[in-house]
């Protein structure tokens, strides 16, 4: 019995180690702007950006004080009248196309779109060739 | 038929290829930086109220006076920055002037770090918002940039400093114009 007091104790004592910081987050991190469509068009954007802390993510998914400071920059910059898309090369502008969620066709992207319509005509060449000569003999 | 047999050898020897990479890039270590795409180019404007009362605040005409200087971004609540206090005190003893931005911090915190870690910086602007963080494409603490007198950012380095940086970065200042 006397283990398991000290156990408790020990629990209650543990302190989380202080990996983050204890600020309030920024105003429009966790916050909806107040005009339906602008806060539509700023949910939309946000989860097509990148969270650089957890880069897997979305700014929209994490919970990382910096993605909640990248969504504030997102809302405030809306709010104040940019469009979306001046906001996201605002972010390209400073971390690049890798912020971004959604690709552009540029001197290094070209292959993505580029790949998807080789293998389709090369698919419907085969197909054609294929199917289409059996279709002569009969 | 023999050109479909070519066709179909090819098909085969690019999935061979593609495959080949993949096995390759997952054998390579991976890069988790995110580079400033702003390396280059000028500090864009910022203004930040002091975030310690021991040194005045930071805005980017203090880093356009004509001099270079180190942008160190950091936390108290970071713990490589703490790691790399050492190197920007051995930075600043070989006349490098540092200058940096405190993320997300309280005053009482910060205080505690210079006063536990030193305090090698001759400013301290407060950035509750990491909208200056945001504003010159850092992306995480501790990071550290290179600024020309010009207020131009001509390099930037991520994650802490070890000893062995030391040299380069004073090399990147001396590069600077100091």
């Amino acid at each position: 019995m006397r283990l398991f007091w000290t156990a408790l104790l020990i629990t209650l004592c543990a302190m989380p180690v202080a990996a983050q910081d204890t600020l309030p987050p920024a105003p429009y991190a966790y916050q909806q702007l107040e005009d339906p469509a602008q806060e539509e068009s700023a949910r939309v954007l946000m989860e097509t950006l990148r969270c650089l802390k957890c880069q897997s993510q979305s700014i929209a998914d994490s919970d990382a004080p910096m993605a909640g400071d990248m969504r504030h920059q997102v809302r405030s910059r809306i709010q104040a009248g940019e469009s979306p898309d001046q906001v996201r090369d605002w972010l390209v502008e400073r971390y690049g196309d890798y912020v971004s969620y959604d690709p552009k066709v540029s001197a290094t992207t070209w292959p993505l779109f580029a790949v998807p319509v080789i293998l389709l005509l090369f698919g419907g060449l085969m197909f054609w060739r294929r199917v289409g000569r059996k279709g002569d003999k009969v | 038929m023999k050109t479909l047999r070519i066709l179909l050898w090819g098909a085969v020897l690019i999935a061979c290829g593609l495959f080949g990479l993949f096995g390759y890039q997952l054998t390579q270590p991976r890069d988790e930086f995110v580079q400033s795409a702003l390396v280059g180019q000028e500090i864009p404007p910022f203004d930040l109220p002091p975030a310690t009362e021991a040194r005045p605040g930071l805005s980017s005409a203090d880093l356009a006076d004509g001099s270079p200087k180190l942008l160190n971004v950091f936390a108290s609540w970071c713990v490589p920055c703490a790691a790399e206090a050492p190197q920007l005190e051995a930075l600043e003893r070989s006349g490098a002037q540092i200058v940096a931005v405190a993320i997300r911090d309280r005053p009482e915190d910060v205080d505690r770090f210079l006063e536990l870690y030193g305090n090698p910086f001759t400013r301290i602007g407060k950035d509750d918002i990491s909208e200056v963080q945001l504003a010159i494409g850092s992306s995480g603490v501790p990071e550290t940039f290179v600024i020309a007198g010009d207020g131009t950012i001509t390099y930037q380095h991520i994650g802490d400093i070890r000893p062995e940086h030391v040299p380069q970065l004073l090399e990147e200042l001396r590069k600077a114009g100091a």
